[in-house]
C-alpha cells in the first residue's frame, strides 16, 4: 500500500469515489497522448487506493464471488424527491387521542353464541351477519307499516355513506399537508364552485372518438362520406341499432309479433313460471320504486295516490 | 366534488409506491434528449451515454424544440418528462453556431429543475474506436469507480458543481453489498485546466499481487471527451438546504417473533401448524416398500450383476 505523503486522496468507499486534489496538470500540455496517459496513470493510482480499502474488508463467500459490505457513502448528494411528510392525524385519531382510547387488536376468529361455534369476524359465514337475523321484535317506538329489515339496510347504507365522506375529508386534509398516501389520487369529478381551484379536465381518447362519431352521424349522409383524418378509427357500430319486427305480417307468412308475444305468455303461464318470474322480487322492486318516487317528488299539484284506500270500482272477478 | 382513485391492479400499486418519496431513495434515472439540431458527435455522445447507463436511463429520439434549460419558460417540458418517466437527472444535447456540441447536464428536485451545468464537447472519441481485448469489456449495469484528479475540482466553483453532477450521474444505485468480481469499470475525470475536464471510461484488469489486494490496471475502452465549461446555474440556497436534508434515523425493521428478556435472554417464538391427527397421510406399509425388503433386493441385484459380469468375463 504505497501512498506518498503529499498525495492524500479523499476516498469515499461507499460511492467507490476517489479525489486527488493535489495533482497539477502542466499548463502547456504536451501531446494529447501524453496527457491521456498521465490522466490514466493518475486514475489508476486512485482506483488502487479505493481497492486497497475495499479488498481489506471482511468478505463472505457466495456462489458468485466474494461479497463485501460497503459502508454508507460519505459525499452528500441532493435527494431527488422530498422527504416523506408526516401524515396529519385523521378525525378519529384526534378524537381517540383526546379521549385516551387505545387500539385493541381484534381476533380473526370469534366465538358465536347462537351456534356455539367459532366463526370468523369478517367474510363468508361471519359472526353477527346482518342478513341472518330471522326475527326482529317490534318496539313501542316503531311505526306500524314500516319494514324493520329495510330500515336496517337503509341505516347501513347511510353509515357507509357517512364513512366514505369522512374518508374523503381525511384524504383532503392529508393532501393539503402534502402527505397523500402514494397509491391514492384525488380527482375532481364535477365543476368546482366558481372561486375555488379547478382541476383541469382531461378528455380521454375514447371520449374524443365517441364525440367525433356523434358529430359524423349528424351530417346529411350519416357520416358515411366524411373524409377520414389519418389515424382516425372507423365508427364503432354502423347501421341500425335496433331491429323492429314488421307491423303487418307478410302475406301468407308467419306473424312474428304474435309469435313473440305467445312465447312470452307461454313462459309466464307455464308450470315453471316461478323460476322465470320472481314474484317476491318484483313486488319488492315495485315497492322500492314507489318509495323513491314518494321521497323524491314534492309535487304539491299532483294528487297523491293512496294504495291503502280501496278503489270504488274494483273488479271483484280478478283473482 | 372529489373522487378517490386507487389503483385497480397490484402492478399499478407497486409502480406508484416505487415512485413515491421515500426515506431511502432508489437510484436516479437519467433522461437523455436532444434539441432542435444535433451534430454527429453530439448524437454519438448521447447514444454512448445511454449505453453506459443502460439500466437506469431513458433516451428520447425526437427533437424537442421548446426546451431551453437556461431560460425561465423553457423548463416546463423537461419537468413534464421528468414527472412522466420518474427521471431526476437529464442530459440535453443541442448544436448551435454559438454553442457547438453543447451538452446540458441537469438535476431535478421534486421534478423541478434543481441545478444545471452546460459543457461543450471536444475531442470526442467514440467507444467503437477503441480496440481492446473483448474479455475485459465491462458488463452492463456494474457499479463503477469514479476518480477525480486535479486541484481545479476544489478551487473552481463550476468544476466543483461538475464534480457533483458527474458523481450523481455515474453513481447508479447505492448498494449495501458489493460483489468484488463485478468491479470492471472506472470513470476518470481530470481537470486539465480551470475550464476543461478530460473524461474517459476505462475497464479494470485485476492482476495478481503478493497481497489480497490485486494490482489494478486500467485499459481505456469507452468514450473519451473533453468537457469545456460554459454556463451553469447553481441551486438557490433554500432549495439546496432542503434537498440535502436527510433524516438521521434509519427506520428499524421490525423483527417479528423475537423478544429480549433480561432474565432469560433472547427468546424466539415458533409457530407450529395444528396437527390434524385424522388427516395425516399414513405410512406406506405395503410389503414391497419396507426397507429390509428394498435393501435385500438391491443386494440381490448387485450379486446378479456381478455374477453376470463374471459370466461375461469368462466369455
Amino acid at each position: 500500500m504505497d501512498m506518498e505523503t503529499d498525495q492524500i486522496y479523499q476516498v469515499d468507499v461507499g460511492n467507490l469515489l476517489a479525489f486527488n486534489s493535489n495533482h497539477r496538470f502542466p499548463a502547456a500540455p504536451s501531446s494529447r497522448e501524453e496527457l491521456v496517459k498521465e490522466c490514466v496513470t493518475e486514475g489508476t493510482k486512485l482506483v488502487q487506493a479505493i481497492a486497497d480499502t475495499l479488498f481489506n474488508f471482511p468478505s463472505t463467500e457466495t456462489s458468485d464471488g466474494p461479497l463485501v459490505q460497503l459502508p454508507p457513502p460519505t459525499t452528500k448528494l441532493p435527494r431527488e424527491k422530498h422527504l416523506p411528510r408526516p401524515k396529519p392525524p385523521t378525525k378519529w385519531e384526534e378524537f381517540a387521542l383526546k379521549k385516551g382510547i387505545q387500539k385493541r387488536k381484534k381476533d380473526k376468529i370469534v366465538y358465536d353464541e347462537t351456534t356455539d361455534k367459532f366463526k370468523r369476524r369478517h367474510g363468508y359465514d361471519r359472526v353477527n351477519d346482518d342478513n341472518d337475523i330471522p326475527i326482529i321484535e317490534a318496539k313501542a317506538s316503531d311505526e306500524p307499516g314500516e319494514d324493520p329489515f329495510a330500515k336496517r339496510l337503509d341505516d347501513k347504507k347511510k353509515r357507509v355513506g357517512k364513512q366514505e365522506k369522512n374518508r374523503l375529508q381525511n384524504l383532503k386534509t392529508a393532501a393539503k399537508a402534502g402527505a397523500l398516501p402514494s397509491h391514492v389520487q384525488l380527482a375532481a369529478t364535477a365543476l368546482p364552485i366558481s372561486g375555488t381551484k379547478a382541476q383541469p379536465q382531461k378528455i380521454g381518447k375514447e371520449a374524443l372518438g365517441d364525440v367525433a362519431g356523434l358529430a359524423a352521424t349528424s351530417t346529411a349522409s350519416g357520416g358515411k362520406f366524411d373524409k377520414k383524418l389519418p389515424g382516425e378509427k372507423p365508427p364503432k357500430k354502423q347501421g341500425k341499432h335496433h331491429k323492429y319486427l314488421p307491423v303487418v305480417p307478410r302475406h301468407g307468412g308467419v306473424d312474428e309479433e304474435k309469435e313473440q308475444t305467445n312465447k312470452v305468455l307461454g313462459k309466464l303461464l307455464s308450470k315453471h313460471s316461478h323460476e322465470i318470474l320472481n314474484v317476491g322480487k318484483a313486488i319488492n322492486m315495485y315497492n322500492d320504486k314507489k318509495e323513491k318516487k314518494k321521497s323524491g317528488r314534492s309535487d304539491k299539484l299532483k294528487a297523491k295516490k293512496d294504495i291503502t284506500k280501496k278503489k270504488p270500482y274494483a273488479n271483484k272477478a280478478d283473482k | 366534488m372529489m373522487e378517490i382513485r386507487t389503483p385497480k391492479t397490484h402492478k399499478a400499486k407497486r409502480v406508484l409506491e416505487k415512485r413515491a418519496p421515500k426515506l431511502v431513495e432508489n437510484g436516479k434515472k437519467t433522461l437523455i434528449l436532444h434539441g432542435t439540431k444535433t451534430s454527429a458527435t453530439l448524437s454519438a455522445v448521447l447514444m454512448e451515454l445511454y449505453r453506459l447507463k443502460k439500466g437506469g436511463a431513458i433516451k428520447y429520439s425526437r427533437r424537442n424544440e421548446n426546451i431551453r434549460p437556461f431560460e425561465s419558460g423553457g423548463e416546463t417540458s423537461l419537468e413534464f418528462f421528468s414527472l412522466k418517466t420518474d427521471c431526476s437527472i437529464f442530459a440535453y444535447g443541442s448544436h448551435t453556431k454559438k454553442r457547438p456540441d453543447n451538452l446540458v447536464l441537469g438535476r431535478m428536485y421534486d421534478h423541478h429543475v434543481y441545478d444545471l451545468i452546460e459543457v461543450g464537447i471536444e475531442n470526442f472519441k467514440s467507444l467503437l474506436s477503441f480496440s481492446y481485448d473483448k474479455k475485459i469489456a465491462p458488463h452492463e449495469g456494474s457499479k463503477p469507480f469514479i476518480c477525480f484528479t486535479g486541484e481545479g475540482f476544489e478551487n473552481v466553483p463550476e468544476l466543483k458543481q461538475l464534480k457533483e453532477v458527474l458523481t450523481d450521474l455515474f453513481r447508479g444505485e447505492v448498494v449495501d453489498n458489493l460483489n468484488l468480481t463485478g468491479l470492471d469499470r472506472a470513470y476518470i475525470c481530470s481537470a486539465i485546466s480551470p475550464t476543461k475536464v478530460f473524461l474517459t471510461h476505462c475497464a479494470i484488469k485485476l492482476k495478481k499481487s503478493g497481497t489480497i489486494v490485486p494490482r489494478i490496471e486500467l485499459v481505456e475502452v469507452g468514450p473519451s471527451m473533453d468537457l469545456v465549461i460554459r454556463r451553469n446555474r447553481l441551486p438557490n440556497e433554500g432549495l439546496r438546504k432542503e434537498a440535502m436534508k436527510s433524516s438521521k434515523d434509519k427506520p428499524k425493521k421490525k423483527v417479528k417473533n423475537v423478544d429480549q428478556n433480561d432474565v432469560l435472554g433472547k427468546r424466539g417464538r415458533i409457530y407450529i401448524p395444528e396437527q390434524e391427527v385424522g388427516k395425516n397421510p399414513l405410512p406406506d406399509k405395503s410389503k414391497g416398500v419396507k426397507r429390509e425388503r428394498r435393501e435385500g433386493k438391491l443386494k440381490k441385484n448387485k450379486e446378479e450383476g456381478s455374477a453376470s459380469k463374471k459370466l461375461k468375463g469368462s466369455e
